[in-house]
């Protein structure tokens, strides 16, 4: 089955031209063709993640198919499908399909159904492609396409002006780190000898046959757009904006599938980005400096948000600086496992929060409260999905976050590990904040809310579900061949092993839990004791000020508006204005001004002077002439008598004088 | 000699003037009057040139008849009698020009050719023998000349009928 | 007297006539003036017919001159005939085939 594994990114694709040709006519309005196609995506891809897992030894399995070749340069798409390609696969289609049963019920009767699930079938094909990519091409392809395809869900009310600002902030903010990739990909080919294989780059770098200098400036400009596309500190302005669109959309695609696309290329790439960076060595790299700033500065900003998608957003922002972090301190596989439970809580906390949003019609947690009463498969499985996001015993988040930690403290990063270790508390305190906003106390709102139909909530169930049990193959607790760094590894045929495995630590464990459980009970006691934080911001100025930086969020958005884009909108663009209009349309309207001189050159003189005038000359000629000659016809006989006389008299002269 | 050159040249002189006026005069019945002077000098021509027969032919016919007729139809025409300007058409320059370019082929061939032959007379000539070649060779064209006549009066008198 | 004295004349006679015939306005002017040429051509045929001793310059003298008469007379009719129609013998005004 991983052989036809490029069967999975293709059902998508198929199901997205469907659904645009025939959509709107279906009885299901195009939905049941995304989900069929979904559906057997899913099934594929676990067929495939059996064979995986159950095979012994695996190797991966590769297929490529050239497109075209010139010269050295081979251009061709391929599948490469390992334990991390399999495990992202089963995430990917499985989130997907979850969101695609959500979403007929909650975009029902929306004012563009269909055209929904044709995006989100593109989407989902082309985060495949990117998963599935041997080279980094494809990747690229995957990697824009699944850009646009953000940019267009996010902007799916555009009739309002601030969705279609957010699509627009959100491309703009990611293309501006893709163009670090483009040059990343571009510098890697060239450095490792005009190649885009991937195996072939990491096993290039790994053996050191890659000049430092380019190997550096290559990774650099790769991990420029993984903090583009994956939120991570200073591009990560556009995920919470990005909150505009449907909250499925968010679920999927700002949660769970593809903020993780940067993640997942440092993971694939990881041979490139550990020499680089000398991940081996300790102390600090760019990679995990970011992600560690990341995961603090948008913890801090998650306790000043009252809307709920947007404390969710920077709470993504944060994990994924958790993940990123991790590679930077070289725990890969504690970085993809938590990508891989991440996907589950986030999502269901976002299709939760979905389910919220569309019984109070509000996403401001000013207008909940107190909606346990209400919605109680709702309030169960968000509960579920803060406890797995702060990291608590047994659930999914405290494995991948402890792993994380882990590998910071003994891979020679203790800054990070500290870190680490304050950021889980800021998450537990925000989690904490959250429920306790949304569904303690009484209802502050105006509606009648009420639980959400079936096809919102078993999603919401299942994933609960998954929430609770996915985390225990961390550890190996549900069997070794399960276990994730079994069957999850970073492999590069005939390199030895660089990513270090440490064995589950209780020591480490139960401080993680412990700080976590510290974090919950003192926002507990802030809100619901209310403790002497309770309203700081209100009685000390010092609070307050931070807290308007932080609502600010920390005048970046400022900054990137008036420093950067006016920067560039004034002076740039008037220039390239002043030369546009001045110079370009100069040459244009000039060479037009002188078409048009010519023309009127041509038609002044050439033809109407010049040839007119020798045609109309002819005529004239021929009339004049026809004029003059008439008068020999004048029907007087004593002129054609003069005539007669004076040419016979002419000739008889001539006659005489010549013989 | 010199009587014949006396009496040429006299004769020569007063039908050249005669002629000149006869197409440069303004008036018609004088035109006509100088007509007859120059045909009357024709006839002396005649005479000195020793064709007596034609001479009186000359006057009979030609001044008898021809300038009468003429007369009858300057009369007939009501042309104005007596002097009137505009009897010249205004190609008189052009007329003038093709009779100069005549005169001057028609001198040029005869001075050429006849430089400075002499007419000399010999045996006298009688007009029997005028009658005699008349009615004897040329008798043909006597009597095609007779019917061209008829013809000519004919198609005069039909032409001429008032109905 | 020398034979190129009458021809001569003849021709002076000749050109005269033909500059009446070009330049006359009246019809009947104009056949003055060809009457006038032929009465030339006339002298130039006694002259050679005296020139060669041969009667036939005479002969074809005496014809011309019989011509010349039934040719004024036709002129003449076909003048008044134009007159008739036209009240006037102006030959300026004759000009139907102009063009």
């Amino acid at each position: 089955m991983m052989r036809n594994a490029w069967l999975i990114p293709l059902l998508p694709a198929v199901s997205f031209f469907v659904i645009l040709a025939v959509g709107k006519r279906l009885p299901g309005k195009g939905a049941e063709v995304g989900i069929l196609a979904l559906a057997g995506s899913f099934v594929i891809s676990v067929a495939s993640a059996v064979q995986w897992i159950t095979a012994g030894e695996p190797e991966a399995v590769e297929r490529h198919t050239t497109w075209w070749q010139v010269g050295g340069v081979e251009v061709g798409a391929g599948i490469h499908i390992d334990g991390l390609a399999v495990m992202m696969l089963v995430v990917v289609t499985f989130i997907s399909l979850m969101v695609h049963v959500y979403s007929t019920g909650y975009m029902h009767g929306d004012r563009r159904y269909t055209y929904f699930f044709a995006a989100l079938s593109l989407f989902t094909a082309a985060m495949l492609t990117l998963v599935v990519a041997d080279n980094t091409l494809q990747l690229l392809v995957g990697w824009e396409l699944v850009g646009l395809c953000s940019f267009m869900l996010i902007g799916h009310w555009w009739e309002e002006v601030p969705n279609s600002s957010a699509a627009i902030k959100a491309f703009i903010t990611t293309r501006t780190g893709d163009v670090g990739l483009l040059l990343g990909i571009i510098t890697l080919f060239f450095a490792a000898g005009q190649s885009f294989d991937i195996v072939n780059l990491n096993r290039l770098a790994l053996e050191g046959e890659i000049g430092r200098g380019v190997l550096l400036a290559g990774a650099v400009l790769l991990f420029l757009g993984v903090m583009g596309k994956s939120a991570q500190f200073p591009l990560h302005v556009w995920l919470p904006d990005a909150m505009a669109g449907p909250t499925p959309v968010s679920a999927l695609i700002h949660a769970a599938t593809m903020v993780v696309a940067g993640v997942y290329l440092v993971a694939r790439l990881y041979g490139v980005f550990f020499e680089a960076f000398s991940i081996e060595a300790g102390g600090f790299n760019l990679v995990a400096v970011i992600g560690g700033i990341t995961v603090l500065i948008a913890a801090a900003l998650a306790f000043v948000q009252d809307d709920i998608k947007k404390v969710l957003a920077y709470s993504t922002v944060s994990q994924l600086g958790y993940m990123v972090m991790a590679l930077g301190v070289g725990a890969w596989t504690a970085a993809v496992f938590h990508l891989f439970t991440h996907a589950f809580f986030k999502a269901l906390l976002f299709l939760g929060s979905g389910s919220l949003i569309h019984a109070v019609h509000s996403n401001n947690m000013s207008e909940m409260g107190g909606l346990r009463r209400f919605m109680p498969t709702t309030y169960r499985t968000f509960l579920v999905g803060s406890l797995a996001l702060a990291g608590i015993f047994p659930l999914a988040g405290f494995w991948s976050k402890d792993e994380i930690l882990l590998g910071a403290a003994l891979n020679g990063y203790p800054v990070f590990f500290w870190v680490g270790l304050v950021g889980a508390f800021m998450t537990a305190a925000y989690m904490t904040r959250a429920c306790y906003l949304i569904f303690a106390g009484e209802y502050r709102g105006h509606g009648h809310p009420h639980e959400s139909p079936a096809s919102m909530r078993v999603p919401l169930q299942l994933l609960a579900g998954l929430s609770i049990v996915v985390g225990l193959i961390g550890p190996g607790l549900l069997g070794e061949t399960l276990k994730f760094s079994h069957w999850v590894t970073f492999e590069v045929p005939g390199v030895e092993e660089v990513v270090e495995e440490h064995d589950f630590s209780v020591p480490y464990a139960a401080g993680s839990l412990a700080v976590a459980l510290i974090g919950i009970g003192a926002a507990a006691g802030v809100y619901f004791r209310n403790l002497w934080p309770r309203d700081l911001a209100r009685r000390n100025p010092l609070a307050a000020r931070a807290k308007t930086i932080l609502v600010h969020k920390y005048y970046l958005d400022d900054l990137f508006v008036h420093g950067v884009i006016r920067t560039i909108q004034y002076p740039l663009a008037r220039a390239a204005y002043w030369f546009n209009q001045r110079v370009l349309d100069g040459v244009v309207n000039g060479a037009g001004q002188g078409a048009r001189r010519v023309g009127r050159f041509t038609y002044d003189v050439i033809d109407q002077r010049v040839i007119d005038g020798a045609v109309n000359g002819a005529g004239a000629t021929a009339e004049e002439g026809g004029v003059i000659l008439r008068h020999t016809q004048s029907g007087r006989v004593q002129q054609y008598a003069a005539a007669l006389f004076g040419a016979s008299a002419i000739l008889a002269l001539a006659l005489v004088f010549v013989t | 000699m010199i009587a014949q050159n006396v009496a040429f040249w006299s004769l020569a002189v007063a039908m050249v003037a005669a002629a000149y006026r006869l197409v440069t005069t303004q008036n018609v019945v004088r035109a006509a009057l100088f007509l007859a002077v120059v045909l009357a000098g024709t006839a002396g021509q005649y005479v000195l040139l020793t064709a007596e027969f034609v001479a009186w032919v000359q006057v009979l016919v030609y001044i008898g008849a021809v300038v009468v007729l003429l007369l009858f139809g300057v009369m007939l025409t009501r042309a104005p009698i007596g002097a009137a300007s505009g009897l010249d058409n205004d190609q008189r320059a052009v007329a003038a020009i093709v009779a100069l370019l005549v005169l001057g082929a028609l001198g040029a061939v005869l001075l050429d050719a006849f430089g400075d032959t002499e007419l000399v007379f010999g045996e006298v000539r009688r007009s029997a023998e005028v009658a005699d070649a008349i009615f004897g060779q040329y008798v043909v064209p006597f009597e095609v000349a007779s019917v061209l006549l008829l013809a000519a009066v004919v198609g005069a008198v039909a032409m001429a009928r008032r109905d | 007297m020398a034979l190129n004295q009458f021809l001569l004349l003849s021709a002076v006679l000749f050109s005269l006539g033909v500059y009446g015939v070009l330049a006359r306005r009246n019809s009947v002017l104009v056949l003055m003036s060809v009457e006038l040429m032929l009465n030339a051509v006339n002298l130039n045929l006694v002259t050679f017919g005296a020139f060669h001793q041969d009667v036939l310059g005479q002969v074809f003298a005496l014809f011309v001159i019989a011509i010349a008469a039934a040719e004024v007379g036709v002129g003449l009719a076909i003048v008044l005939v134009i007159f008739r129609n036209r009240a006037d013998v102006d030959l300026d005004k004759v000009d139907l085939m102009k063009g």
